[in-house]
């Protein structure tokens, strides 16, 4: 009885603990939030929208900058997603366990936590020197590609590692090969998994500052990319530059700006959450 | 998955034709075509953010994009020809002065404006009158590290207190300009303080603590007047206070300094980039004083005019100099 007792308020206690702690987060974003929407909102309008970057904050637009987030956020993942999903894909079900295997996963998962300028200095070597695309597009978005890569890698790979062994041998019994199995079973049935990981990496990639800076993304741009060729700027480097300048004005212009890149995540996360729900229509 | 294909297609055919464009200068009825690259100080960025964007109206088919690298990051890509102009907040240090000789650089540095670096305390702080140099630099200086903590230790009227160092981050002009005039040593001085790239981060600092003291550009000031105190400093003729009369003839020593453009000499024969400079001495004047920075004495525009156009004769003169002497040679590189 006394038992009991102390059992169920440990229980009671517990789940307290956990909306508490799941509040405190959502109380944090929420002032955030407030703040920069009470600060930003009145700011948004077409002309913000379409307006090319000013020293008159009153005048100062995005349009270079959501453009060229825009650009690099495509390319980024044209290179990104199938170059990590099939690297998954051979070290998850091809590749045979061995030291090297062994050597490979672990510098993968140190990869996902080296600071992102380091790989901006890489760009900057052999993207931007070596290779010689200058601070353009194609450039960021290669080096943006190497940071997320490793994320991706690990997402899926644990994505794949979830779908039950007894599907597989059941799909062999049944004579399949090993990439019929993978393409029509494992892939589809971890696919809303891997598109999760997949998101998250990219939300990382438009948030990225300091890597595109490195490589020489430029603050001033004042025409939009028409090529992968071009050079570009992007909203955090537009946000971190109003939000270090003196006048107030900027200040407001930064919080209107990081509302349109929240905005822009949000709905990527929306498009994602569409497509998982999709597919795990599909596979059920 | 067709739609992934297009986007490819898309992509390639975009790169291969745009491999085929080229910048050429040509003028149609006085409209230049080009691009101008501008990169470095973040401090320089506003000014020529403003040229830039004024030059436009002016020049619209002239690209011109300006990066914030920092006054070191800039001078890194100029030195390797990757940039037109370089926007500094100190004058080009040794190392790359040299690093420019060994890639055959020449250049030539234009000053276009005035900053001042304001010393701020807390608007509680009613001890302090003024500072003079000697006592900023004992403050500031290495040996001050782990040892002047207290506001007495300065002046010993002062009270018993802790007090709290805010300045600019260690790869900032603005941080090397400061080291140098009152330590004697460009980025020598104590770690123990709160450093931030983000000037409005140091203006939070200090307007919320009583006992802080900080060192930032002028202008941050001009737009925090109710949440800070600016301090005179005093260099031996008595108390001045920032302002834009003492910036300006020089009275606020040392902690006035002027702000740079750097320019290529390749790109000083260029049309565009040769207007560009016009253009930008010729409204510095103007466009500093409304992004928050002093403009230089109208005569020392005039010199700075006057420096750059016999710099732009000098590299035309060697330029035919080395044509002639290359059509007698055989080819040689780019």
């Amino acid at each position: 009885m006394n038992n009991l007792q102390r059992n169920k308020i440990k229980d009671k206690a517990f789940k307290y603990f956990g909306v508490t702690c799941t509040f405190f987060g959502i109380f944090i974003l929420g002032v955030f939030l407030f703040g920069i929407i009470n600060d930003g909102v009145s700011r948004i309008n077409w002309d913000f929208l379409t307006n090319l970057p000013s020293y008159r904050p009153k005048k100062a637009g995005i349009l270079t900058a959501w453009t060229g987030t825009l650009w690099i956020f495509g390319l980024t993942a044209i290179f990104a997603i199938p170059l990590g999903i099939a690297a998954a894909i051979y070290l998850e079900e091809y590749g045979k366990k061995s030291w090297f295997a062994n050597l490979l996963e672990i510098n993968i998962t140190n990869l996902a936590g080296v600071p992102s300028i380091i790989y901006g200095i890489l760009g900057l070597e052999i993207f931007v020197r070596l290779m010689g695309l200058g601070g353009s597009l194609l450039a960021g978005s290669f080096t943006l590609s190497l940071l997320i890569l490793p994320v991706i890698i690990v997402a899926t790979r644990e994505a794949l590692k979830a779908v039950p062994l007894t599907t597989r041998t059941a799909s062999y019994a049944l004579g399949a090969t090993k990439w019929q199995t993978i393409w029509n079973l494992v892939l589809p049935a971890s696919l809303s998994s891997i598109i999760t990981g997949v998101i998250l990496a990219l939300a990382r990639a438009v948030g990225e500052t300091a890597p595109l800076i490195v490589i020489g993304a430029l603050a001033y741009v004042p025409f939009v990319a028409k090529t992968p060729l071009d050079e570009f700027t992007v909203m955090p480097i537009q946000i971190f530059n109003w939000i270090s300048r003196p006048q107030h004005g900027f200040t407001i212009n930064a919080a209107a700006a990081i509302i349109i890149l929240l905005a822009f995540v949000f709905v990527m996360n929306g498009i994602a959450v569409y497509i998982r729900i999709k597919a795990k229509k599909k596979s059920h | 998955m067709k739609k992934i294909y297009y986007v490819f297609a898309a992509c390639s055919a975009l790169l291969i034709s745009s491999c085929g464009g080229n910048d050429t200068e040509t003028s149609v009825e006085g409209q230049l075509e080009g691009s101008i690259q501008i990169d470095g100080s973040s401090t320089v960025y506003p000014v020529t953010e403003a040229v830039a964007e004024e030059f436009r109206a002016v020049q619209p088919k002239v690209k011109v994009t300006v990066g914030v690298s920092g006054t070191g990051g800039g001078f890194k890509k100029f030195s390797r020809g990757e940039t037109d102009i370089s926007d500094a907040s100190r004058p080009i240090k040794d190392k790359e002065i040299k690093a420019c000789e060994e890639n055959n650089i020449s250049y030539v540095e234009l000053s276009v404006a005035y900053d001042g670096l304001a010393v701020l305390v807390n608007p509680q702080n009613d001890w302090v009158d003024h500072f003079t140099v000697e006592e900023l630099k004992k403050l500031w200086e290495p040996a001050a590290q782990g040892k002047i903590l207290k506001w007495n230790q300065i002046r010993a009227e002062w009270p018993d207190e802790e007090i709290h160092l805010f300045g600019p981050g260690v790869a900032s002009g603005t941080y090397d300009y400061f080291t140098e005039a009152i330590v004697g040593e460009s980025g020598a001085s104590r770690g123990d303080f709160t450093a931030s790239e983000d000037d409005n981060v140091l203006v939070q600092g200090i307007s919320g603590d009583k006992f802080a003291l900080g060192f930032f550009g002028l202008a941050y000031y001009e737009e925090n007047k109710d949440k800070l105190t600016l301090v005179g400093v005093d260099n031996g003729n008595g108390a001045i206070s920032p302002s834009l009369a003492t910036v300006k003839d020089g009275s606020y020593a040392p902690l006035s300094r002027p702000l740079f453009i750097y320019l290529n000499s390749t790109a000083a024969v260029r049309e565009e980039a040769k207007t560009f400079v016009t253009f930008y001495l010729n409204n510095a004047s103007e466009l500093s004083t409304e992004v928050g920075y002093i403009p230089l004495p109208s005569d020392e525009y005039a010199k700075q005019m006057a420096k750059f156009e016999t710099f732009v004769a000098t590299v035309s003169k060697g330029m035919e100099e080395n044509d002639s002497a290359e059509e007698s040679a055989s080819e040689e590189g780019e």
